[in-house]
């Protein structure tokens, strides 16, 4: 019985968090054929993010060669602390010291597209906001009490959680109107929200790097499968005319 | 009733058969020859999944050697693709003892082809000065030992340096030459290789013609 | 080049066991869309094993290196992806394919005698199968892998006095380690595949030794001597079964005519298998888990455990029942049930279309039910779906029991002697 309560325990999480309703996730804009995005991408990824998450199971020439990145340009402008073209995308941080860090060591982001999905990467990294309370002064509305420090303030400047006063039905009520920042950072919003897409569109490249090939693989072998069922599909009636 | 209606199936069938086997035959081999062409593609991703991968692309990527250290006389042994590969700098008087033997060779001119185009030559290397072997004994695989300052003289007389085989006692001169009346049958091999610069080689690759 | 053959064929019978079973063998000429999904089985079983026998080369059995190695496979090896995606692709068509099969062997009463023993040898299958599409999820290590190996073994700890000593001996472990991985990895690999094509094999013979059902579910081979010649097959039928009976005019030989005809329905199946591996491997989440991309992590549980969508029915009745031991015991006894299938139906009449309306609707709602269980086994918990589990889990079993209680003098429609046309 105990045993049945704790496997149930497993799921009222779940139950709540289905109950309280997800947050709405805004539409990532993904386009892994534009490659200059995905350049831009990888080069916002080793800036700001590299510092403390590794991509540990994709290896940099991959990545250079899809992106379209000669090696040397590679090297200079995307790899920092003298690693071979032919290594495994490692961070920075001493493993020991992450989890000492940050509470929870930051999770390896090969995957995370296939794992949270490229809507979810995209609006969490827009949701950062002002919050006294939490060690590095920010919240998240997207990951409540999230352990990551906002690395792309500088982008995006700081970003309070803004309430208007509004009118309705005839009261004055203060009105929560969305994130916004306070325009210190060195992008506009747009600009900042095109280089979130552009770092969420590297992570979805990142996390399946066959997938182009595999659509364009796919398509062909779809139409050899049509042929094929023409030839199949005639032989078998062939046979079949003198069965009654 | 059963007699007649058999024949009648029979010879409706035999009415219609000259046209059908052709179309027959020709549907069984069309569909056979388009069903061949899915089978062998369908075989690709498996044999291809058998070449080198990445990380045994990387494993067995070029290695970048800054020679400039190494001493007239001394040997350095780098790895390259899990082989041992020696970098010897050749005093002068080396150089020129490696014509003063070669009736004691099986292999003087380097005919086997155990080295690149570059390397065919007395010297069996692109500068004279720096030999570049894979130090892999071409009879059975031991990794040969470097006799050097007349230690070479006990296993062969008047040649005061070469490399000594302790597996089974094959014999090679300081340009990788076997010796006659040894069991190793070629020629040490020769990596290809090409000079960064004066400091700098990479083993694994020739320079790109001009 | 006859003369080759003759030699072979003096010291080992290919020839006759070619004829018996293939060229020869007596195949009822109404046999319908329903009935490919047996030879697509056997298709799907030979992908797994190659797919599986080449994902093997590069796939590393240890908690430490199995996530890795399987990025590694997508990633490094050519075209490893490809493999990988077949060998996942091909799981979840195993299961659609196997679940289509049973329908058709229910709604044809194909599991009626003689062919109770083909029914059961095929529940064995699927017994085999369960299990091991089971421990191939375990293998790449993911959350999924991890925390759904977690629950389904630690059901057994509900079986009394032995249950948590053989949760922690089938573990290897205190809990699940690498040491369950590296003994899932030799289970899967070698030794239920083999268990697996033996049981086919046995499967093969037990039909071909009672011949082939069809929709209409009549008998296409009759006493000897009872048909008169206009009425007997044209076609070369192996004196196996000719010898022993009348084959009637309703019957083709299984090549080339049933052949052609499964390899249309094959070119249909790859054309769908072939768009979900280029398209849509994950398939929203159903075929490859998303917590799955994520490395197992003990201290971290995914917030929704789902197996994957081939035992949400089952997992469905096994949470309806608020008692672990009698939801295990509910879990196992709907698998029995169909073991016992042929028992239960004391009808005589095998196909559905010759049989009382009451049964056409038990097996329709019986379809229902179950896809309508796997919903509720594979979607977050929410209140309603409590009570609706509950209720679909009894009219699951009412399905086996209506049919016992109608089964036994049952309104049903004449049976033609001859398959029509």
């Amino acid at each position: 019985m105990k045993k049945m309560m704790c496997f149930l325990a497993f799921f009222l999480p779940g139950v709540a968090l289905a109950a309280g309703g997800s947050v709405h996730l805004d539409k990532a804009p993904i386009d892994l054929t534009d490659k200059a995005s995905l350049q831009r991408g990888a080069q916002l990824f080793m800036n700001y993010c590299l510092g403390c998450h590794s991509m540990k199971y994709q290896r940099y020439q991959r990545s250079f060669q899809d992106l379209g990145i000669p090696d040397e340009l590679g090297q200079e402008y995307l790899q920092f602390t003298g690693e071979k073209v032919s290594d495994y995308i490692t961070r920075a941080m001493p493993e020991e010291a992450a989890a000492g860090w940050f509470g929870a060591a930051p999770p390896d982001l090969t995957l995370v597209a296939r794992v949270r999905g490229e809507d979810w990467i995209y609006t969490y990294l827009r949701s950062f906001y002002v919050d006294e309370s939490r060690p590095f002064g920010v919240n998240n509305t997207v990951f409540p009490e999230v352990g990551m420090p906002h690395v792309l303030q500088p982008l995006q400047g700081t970003p309070t959680r803004t309430y208007e006063e509004q009118m309705v039905d005839g009261e004055m009520v203060k009105r929560y109107v969305g994130i916004k920042s306070d325009g210190t950072g060195a992008m506009s919003p747009d600009e900042y929200d095109q280089a979130v897409a552009d770092i969420v569109n590297f992570l979805e490249y990142t996390g399946e790097p066959a997938k182009l090939e595999s659509h364009k693989i796919g398509k062909w072998v779809l139409i050899f499968i049509a042929v094929l069922f023409v030839f199949v599909y005639l032989l078998k009636k062939e046979y079949w005319r003198e069965v009654h | 009733m059963s007699n007649v209606s058999v024949d009648a199936t029979e010879s409706a069938h035999n009415e219609n058969q000259p046209e059908n086997n052709t179309r027959r035959r020709f549907l069984t081999v069309a569909t056979s020859v388009v069903g061949g062409v899915g089978v062998v593609g369908a075989a690709v991703p498996f044999i291809a999944s058998w070449n080198p991968s990445a990380k045994a692309k990387a494993a067995g990527a070029d290695v970048e050697v800054d020679i400039s250290g190494i001493e007239p006389g001394q040997l350095v042994r780098v790895m390259w693709r899990s082989k041992p590969v020696w970098i010897v700098r050749r005093t002068p008087e080396i150089l020129e003892e490696l014509g003063a033997h070669e009736d004691k060779l099986k292999d003087p001119n380097s005919e086997a082809e155990q080295q690149p185009a570059f390397a065919q030559n007395r010297f069996r290397s692109m500068k004279e000065e720096y030999l570049i072997l894979v130090g892999i004994c071409t009879h059975l695989g031991c990794s040969p030992q470097h006799l050097k300052d007349g230690a070479f003289e006990e296993v062969v007389e008047g040649v005061p340096d070469g490399f000594f085989c302790p597996c089974h006692g094959s014999k090679f001169d300081m340009a990788g030459r076997v010796f006659q009346n040894v069991p190793a049958p070629l020629n040490l091999v020769v990596p290809p290789y090409q000079f960064v610069d004066d400091n700098n080689i990479i083993i694994g690759s020739e320079a790109e013609a001009v | 080049m006859n003369a080759f053959l003759g030699w072979i064929e003096e010291r080992i019978p290919m020839m006759r066991v070619a004829n018996m079973h293939a060229l020869q063998y007596p195949a009822p000429k109404n046999m319908n869309f329903w009935y490919v999904f047996g030879f697509l089985a056997t298709i799907v079983l030979v992908n797994q094993i190659v797919t599986g026998i080449w994902l093997t080369m590069n796939f590393v059995p240890s908690s430490e290196g199995a996530f890795a190695s399987v990025e590694y496979i997508m990633r490094e090896i050519d075209y490893g992806w490809i493999i990988r995606y077949m060998h996942s692709t091909g799981a979840s068509a195993f299961f659609i394919v196997v679940y289509l099969h049973m329908f058709r062997g229910m709604i044809y009463g194909s599991y009626q005698k003689p062919r109770e023993l083909l029914w059961v040898f095929g529940m064995f299958i699927y017994l085999a199968l369960m299990a091991e599409a089971f421990m191939g999820y375990v293998l790449p290590w993911g959350q999924m892998s991890y925390w759904g190996a977690q629950v389904i073994v630690s059901l057994f700890g509900a079986i009394p006095v032995v249950g948590p000593d053989l949760v922690i001996w089938l573990q290897g472990d205190y809990v699940i380690s690498g040491a369950t991985l590296n003994r899932f990895f030799a289970l899967h690999v070698i030794a239920l595949p083999l268990v697996i094509v033996i049981l086919v094999f046995l499967h093969i013979i037990a039909l071909h030794e009672v011949g082939s059902n069809n929709p209409d579910g009549i008998a296409i081979k009759h006493k000897k001597g009872s048909l008169p010649e206009s009425e007997k097959t044209k076609y070369e039928i192996h004196e196996y079964y000719t010898s022993k009976y009348d084959i009637a005019d309703d019957v083709l030989p299984f090549f080339p005519h049933i052949v052609l005809k499964d390899l249309v329905a094959f070119c249909v199946f790859l054309a769908l298998f072939t768009y979900v591996l280029f398209f849509a491997p994950e398939m929203g989440g159903k075929f490859l888990e998303h917590p799955n991309f994520e490395i197992a992590n003990p201290l971290k549980t995914p917030e929704y455990i789902f197996p994957v969508w081939y035992f949400t029915p089952f997992y469905a009745i096994l949470k309806a029942v608020p008692d672990k031991l009698f939801g295990v015991l509910a879990m196992f006894g709907a698998i029995a049930a169909l073991f016992a299938l042929p028992w239960l139906d004391r009808g005589r009449v095998k196909s559905w279309r010759y049989r009382c309306g009451l049964h056409k609707v038990n097996l329709i709602v019986f379809a229902i039910v179950f896809i309508f269980l796997g919903y509720l086994g594979g979607t977050p918990q929410e209140n309603w779906k409590i009570i609706a589990s509950q209720v679909a889990t009894v009219m699951y079993f009412g399905f086996f029991i209506a049919l016992f209680l109608y089964s036994k003098n049952e309104n049903t429609k004449p049976v033609p002697e001859r398959i029509s046309k």
